[in-house]
Order: structure tokens, then sequence, then C-alpha cells
């Protein structure tokens, strides 16, 4: 089997994806650098978020899904053989558009994972939740009910949840589907902030509809259009000068 | 584990083709051997007599004769309960109203069987027989149609809750009154679903068992009149089933199969009936789908 | 014409009426008879045959739903959990499964009964019993908990699912952490209300379990009879008294059922969704 350890950088060559006849990504060649936060835009339907669930292999749920391609995190073939999907799946961990805490305690939320790999001593199952809380800079707000009712919690709170659900697994990727799109400035902040913390240990990659977040938060940037990838640089450059026009005028909000 | 869940879901498969397969095996050649006709057709029951005959036409006609009598009254009286709930009703009293008649939906059919016998029998046999035979059909649709009414009501309440509001309003926009909307327009929209709860009533009425034995008669003999002792399909299965073998037991199972296959037909209808249902509303969406 | 529609919005109301009446009156009926006749000897007393009682049906009643519900839950529940989750309630095996659970819905319970008759009393050997009774009853609310459970797994939302896989989570733990405990509420509802219907059906068992009225089962190949069998035993053997007192228990027993199928089913929705629900 594989494992996934070393470096945690990720690489797409010659991705091509369908949806029954539709050609939903054409040609795709990417690096993506480890430790670092990389923003993918562009218009709807542009398949930016396809391509991101390639990585954690989500779009094999979808009926009728066919790819072509390469694809590897740290150097494994993350469709090989070898490669055991839910374990993948365990190193790179995913936050959806909209917050989706499982219908059961925080507590529980958050030891779901480490419970999946038959974690079941009280005391270490305790550290975990605490740790991920932490570093999901929840902690200090939901300490006093971790056996309260996950749904409970604020739509802000429960994204950092689900975050800190997905840091549980110890995972050394975190996609990240438009995290912030469904919430308030204020608790996009919150996220936007923690993102700055976790890319200290974690290769981030966020698919986002918001320029100005890419600008804040992103070390580099990739720009999607029609199932292709336009251009792909250091986020500096890509809103500063965009080598491609049509770029230029996304960013520039004549269309998308 | 998937073969685990894909083995449970096909028992239903295997318990549908099972109870068919029983039924055609010992019912089907036991209707060849009396003669479709003089099975179907016959009018002569007398399955203990040394040289028995098996006719279920008496049975066929009286299950026909409750079904119809008990529909009309359910649907009558269910259907107009229903547009009263809908539009004529304090709102305050309909969601508990409502809430009572589904509850009321679960009473077991062998209380409605003692209420008619107990009541309506001796009130029927006193007050209105003209031969002062209590049991018999009318007894028998009386009871079944107020055991039918609760299902009649919710499927008709829904299918009309379902009909867009904006028929209502555009109605009374146009001058119609409160009842000419409701009768005129909202009714014929909602036809199709309380066609459907029509359809399904019809179903628990030709099989009901309990109900009916208890307030039928049970001679097998045929209807002529609404006071009268008679048999109907299910009454004819439960009856002679207590007490009989050989013969007569396969000509019970083929009673069964005709049951069965009435069942289908009614079965078969009332998805043809869902599925029109479905295809108008695909319909509709095209329409808005060219005009776009 | 306008006048003859409000003449019609008073037929309505008057059907309203009738309705309201014809069904309280059943109600009525069965507690003002039943009522005055009912007794603790009656429900828990020793049959004799002067003075007959409910124990053998209640023994019988209470094995019967004990059987029909380790029979028919597990086979309904994961043959919902394969229809939903495995095939995504889509395809060809799916429209078979549905065409036969809502043939089998629609089949009389009498002709359960004919069934439930040629396989195990006569086929089987087993002569009238319990077991075979309970089987039958078994196949008979099968469609009810196979459709239900469909739409309680339906109503899950897609995004848990997403969010366990998401973790690395299998497809089976998926199922068993997540996806029923967040349909527990309606699944456990839709339990209650088929238990209510083995506890109201009498024409199955009229050929399956032989309405031994007066012996306590001694095991479960042994002749019995139910609540609602007892009923129409003691209206057919000139025991109205008797007859309408045990309508009064299962009727009591049968509405309870149905009041607490929703009450639990809410209570469970409410302590897993919280209050956010």
């Amino acid at each position: 089997m594989n494992e996934f350890i070393g470096s945690m950088d990720i690489t797409a060559k010659g991705c091509n994806l369908y949806y029954g006849d539709f050609h939903a990504l054409k040609d795709i060649n990417i690096e993506i650098p480890e430790k670092q936060v990389t923003a993918l835009i562009g218009p709807s339907g542009c398949g930016k978020s396809t391509f991101l669930k390639i990585f954690n292999r989500m779009n094999d749920l979808v009926e009728g899904c066919r790819m072509e391609g390469e694809y590897r995190i740290g150097g494994v073939d993350i469709f090989d053989k070898e490669t055991d999907v839910n374990v993948l799946r365990k190193n790179v961990g995913m936050v959806f558009q909209k917050p989706n805490p499982f219908p059961m305690s925080i507590y529980d939320n958050i030891a779901f994972a480490p419970r999946t790999v038959g974690i079941t001593k009280r005391s270490e199952l305790d550290e975990i939740v605490e740790r991920s809380l932490r570093r999901a800079s929840i902690w200090d707000e939901v300490k006093d009910r971790l056996r309260k009712n996950a749904l409970g919690m604020s739509g802000g709170q429960q994204q950092r949840l689900c975050i800190a659900r997905s840091l549980a697994a110890s995972p050394k990727v975190l996609l990240m589907d438009e995290p912030t799109s469904a919430l308030d400035p204020i608790s996009t902040g919150k996220i936007e902030e923690l993102m700055e913390e976790l890319k200290k240990d974690l290769t981030i990659v966020i698919v986002t509809h918001n320029m100005q977040q890419a600008t804040r938060i992103a070390d580099k940037t990739a720009f999607f259009l029609l199932g292709e990838l336009v251009e792909y640089g250091n986020t500096d450059d890509i809103f500063t000068s965009p080598r491609d026009e049509r770029t230029e005028r996304y960013i520039t909000g004549r269309f998308g | 584990m998937r073969v685990v869940f894909l083995f449970s879901a096909f028992f239903s498969i295997l318990a549908l083709a099972t109870i068919t397969m029983f039924l055609f095996v010992s019912g089907v050649p036991f209707i060849a051997k009396t003669g479709f006709a003089k099975f179907l057709f016959g009018s002569d029951w007398i399955p203990l007599a040394d040289n028995p005959s098996y006719g279920i036409f008496p049975m066929i006609v009286a299950s026909l004769y409750v079904t119809a009598l008990s529909v009309i009254i359910g649907i009558g009286i269910g259907l107009l309960t229903a547009i009263a709930l809908y539009k004529f009703c304090p709102k305050k009293l309909v969601a508990p109203i409502r809430q009572m008649i589904n509850l009321l939906a679960g009473i077991p059919s062998v209380i409605f069987g003692l209420f008619g016998m107990t009541i309506v029998v001796p009130f029927i046999r006193d007050y209105v027989s003209p031969t002062g035979v209590g049991y018999g059909i009318l007894s028998a649709s009386l009871v079944l149609g107020i055991m039918i009414l609760p299902t009649i009501v919710s499927v008709s309440l829904d299918s009309l809750n379902s009909v867009s509001n904006t028929y209502y309003e555009g109605a009374l926009a146009l001058g119609a009154t409160k009842e000419q909307a409701t009768f005129k327009i909202m009714l014929p929209a909602a036809k199709s679903g309380i066609l459907a709860g029509v359809v399904l009533a019809v179903g628990r009425a030709v099989g009901e068992t309990m109900a009916v034995i208890m307030v039928i008669g049970g001679s097998p003999e045929r209807p002529t009149s609404l006071f009268q002792s008679v048999r109907t399909l299910t009454a004819n299965i439960a009856m002679g089933a207590m007490e009989s073998s050989g013969d007569t037991l396969s000509a019970l199972i083929a009673t069964g199969v005709v049951l069965f296959v009435f069942t289908l037909i009614l079965n078969v209808s009332f998805s043809l009936l869902k599925i029109d249902k479905r295809d108008k509303a695909d319909g509709k969406k095209e329409k808005r789908g060219t005009k776009k | 014409m306008r006048k003859l529609y409000s003449a019609l919005k008073y037929v309505c109301i008057a059907c309203l009426a009738i309705s309201l009446i014809a069904l309280v009156a059943v109600v009525a009926y069965v507690l003002i008879n039943g009522i005055g006749n009912l007794s603790f000897n009656l429900v828990f007393g020793e049959y004799k045959p002067d003075a007959p009682t409910l124990l053998p049906a209640l023994v019988g009643t209470l094995e019967l739903v004990a059987i029909a519900a380790i029979i028919a839950v597990p086979i309904g529940i994961a043959s919902a959990i394969f229809l939903v989750e495995y095939t995504n309630n889509k395809g060809k095996f799916v429209k078979i499964v549905g065409i036969a659970t809502e043939t089998l819905a629609g089949i009389p319970s009498i002709v359960y009964g004919l069934f439930g008759y040629l396989i195990f009393v006569v086929a089987f050997g087993w002569g009238y019993s319990l077991l075979g009774g309970a089987i039958t009853l078994a196949i008979m609310i099968l469609p009810t908990i196979v459709r239900s459970t469909q739409e309680s797994l339906l109503s899950v939302q897609g995004g848990l699912r997403e969010g366990a896989y998401a973790l690395g989570t299998s497809k089976v733990r998926t199922i068993f952490k997540i996806v029923l405990p967040s349909a527990a509420g309606g699944i456990v509802t839709a339990i209650i209300l088929a238990i209510g219907r083995v506890v109201s059906e009498s024409a199955v068992l009229i050929l399956t379990i032989g309405m031994v009225v007066n012996k306590v089962p001694e095991t479960l190949m042994a002749p019995g009879t139910s609540l609602a069998l007892d009923i129409y035993y003691f209206a057919n053997h000139g025991r109205p008294d008797e007859a309408a007192a045990t309508a009064v228990v299962l009727l009591i027993l049968v509405m309870l059922l149905n009041l607490l199928a929703g009450w639990i089913g809410n209570l469970i929705k409410k302590s897993t969704y919280g209050d956010a629900k």
C-alpha cells in the first residue's frame, strides 16, 4: 500500500475530465507547492471545484465521471491500485462550501476520524479533540459545551468545527471548496487568519469566488475558464500584471 | 456488507414471486379443472355436496356491489369533507380535525366489524330493511364507507393542498366567489390526485375481510337485494378456510387468485395514474422551457 | 349559479360533520360498551370456559409483534439501504423492487393469510402456529418499512455523506455511523406504525394461527390468538360484552402506538439534530 510521507506538493499532468459527453476539464497541467496557500479562481462552472475534488477523489462518487491524466501528491500516484482511497482521504482533508457538521455532539464530530482508525482510548481522544479545536481556533468558544449538539452552533463556528474535524485526521493537505461563501465577514476573517496559521504545516488549496480573498490569503493563484487553466503563478503577479488578456478581463470585473 | 443489503433488497421480489407462485400453482389448475367459465360465472357454490359445484359468480357480484356502494358513500362524504376542511372551515380547526382523522384511520378493521355487527346491522334490521334482515350489502357498505373515510379525506386534502394557490387568487381576481373558485377551479385541478385516492379506496374496499364478514351474513347466494345475507370474495376465503379441506381448499385458493388478479389490475391502474400525473407535470415544464 | 355553489358549501360542511360523527361514534361506541366490562381478571386472569380472559391473546399478540418485527425490520432497513445508498435510488433494479413492494403493499390481507396457510400450515406441515402467522405478518409489513426507510434515508442531506467520505470513512461505516443515526427518527416512526398494523391485523391470523382463544401458547409452534382475533371470536360466540371490552384494550393499544410513533420519532430527531431542526 502506498503511504503519504515526506513532502506534500501536488501535481497534475494531462488532466482531462468528462461528465458523460461534457468535457469539463481540458488538458490541465499544474504543480502546487507544499505548505503554501494556492487559490483556484474563475467564474461559476469553470471547473475549479471539479478540479479540487480530484485530489481527494470525491469525483469517484459522481456518476458518469471519467478522467485521464496523472495525479500525484508527495510523489504518490493517487489513482494507483496501491493507493487506498480512504488512506488518501485521511491525508487530504476537505472543507465544503456549506458547513456539514454531523448531527452529533461537538466532541463526537471531532473524534469521528480518529475513531475510524481505531483510536478508542478516552485520554487519547480527549487530547486529539482539544488539539484539533485549538488549531482551528475555536477551542475557547466551545470548550464548555463539547457535549452539546454541533448543529446548535452558528454557521461560522460550524465551518471552523468542520476544519477542526478534518484536522483531527492529521491531514497533510487541506482542500477548501469556497469555505467562506456562506459566512458573514467576521467569520470569514477568522477562517482566513486560521489558514495563515495552518499553512505552516499544511498544503492548502482553496476554491474561491472572492478575488479579494485570493489576494489576501493566497501565495499562488490559478485562473480557470471554461475548463481550461488560463494562467497560474504568484498571486501578486496574477493580480498586478496578468499575462493573459482573459485573466485581466476577469480580475478587473469585466466578466464572470 | 453490500451482498447482505443486496440480498435483503431481493427479498421483496422473492416474497412477491413466492406468493404469486403458491397461489397460481394451486389455484389455476383448479380453475382449469372446473372450467374457467363455470368457475367465474357459475352461480352455485355447494362445495360440501356429493356432487360439488364451485361457482363464485355470486361472490364476484356481491364484492362489486359492496365495493361500489361503499366507495360511493366514502368518496361522496370524504371528498366533500376534504373540501370543507380545505376552504370552508375555521383555520384553527383544520389541523386538530386532520390529526384526529389520521388517528382514526388507525382503528383496526375488526373494531369496525364489531361496531357494524352490534349497531349498524340491528339498526338496519329494525328501521330500514323491508325484509327484516339486517345483514347484507347495505350494512357492509356503510361500515366500509366509514372505514375508508379517513384515507379518502387525507388523500383528497393533500391533492387539493398541492394545487397552486395562485389559481385560486386568479379566480377571485376575476370576480369569482370563494365557492365558485373552489369548485370550478381548484377541484378540477386536483382531479388526478383525487382519482388516485379513489383507486386506493377501491383497493381497500375490495380487499377488506374482517369488517365485511361480521356484517354481510355469509350465505353464498346471488345478491338480489341490499338486505340479504350474501358473501364477498374475501368472505368466501375467510369463511371457507376455517372449515374445509381438499378440493374445497383449492376452490378457496382459486378465489384468492381472482382477488389477487383484481388487486393487481387496481395496482397497475394506480401506478398508471401516478405516471400520467408525472407526465403532465413534465409536459408543463417543457412548454415553459420552449417559451424561454 | 352562485347560489348553487353557496349551497354546496353547506353540503360540504354537513359532510364534515357526518364524517366526524361517524368516526367518533365508532370510538364512543367501543368505549361506552367496553369500559364497563373491563376488569383486571378479564385482561390478565386465567382463562376459564365460563370466564374467558385475554391472557392468551396478550401473549399471542406480543409474540406476533416481536417475531414479525425481528424479521421485517432488519430486512426492510437493509433493503432500503441498498436501494438508496448503493444504487442512488435509480436504475432498473430499484424500479423492479419498487414495483414489487408496491404490489406487495396492495395485496389484500386475506390473500396474505391464504398464502401463509398454504405455505406454513399445509406445505411445511406446521399446522396452525404463531410462528407461521408472524412470518406472514412480517412479509405483509415489509413494504411499508422499506418505503418509509427509503424516504428517511433520502431526506438525509448529501453533505453529511460527503463529509464522512472526505474524512476517509468507508461506505459501511458512513452508513452505520452517519446516515442511519441521522435518519433514525423517521425509521423508528415507521417501525412503530408497522407494529400498529401487526396488532390491528386479524384476517391474516384467521387463516394462520388457528384462533385458539383458551390456551396460552407454550411454544412458538403452538396455535394461538391475538387481541384482534379475540374480538371476532367473542362477537361470533355470543359474548358481546367481552368483545367490547377487548375492543377497548385493542383500541387504546393501537391509538397509543400511533401517538407514540410520532412522539418518539420527534424525540429522536430532536436528540440527533438538537434544537436546530
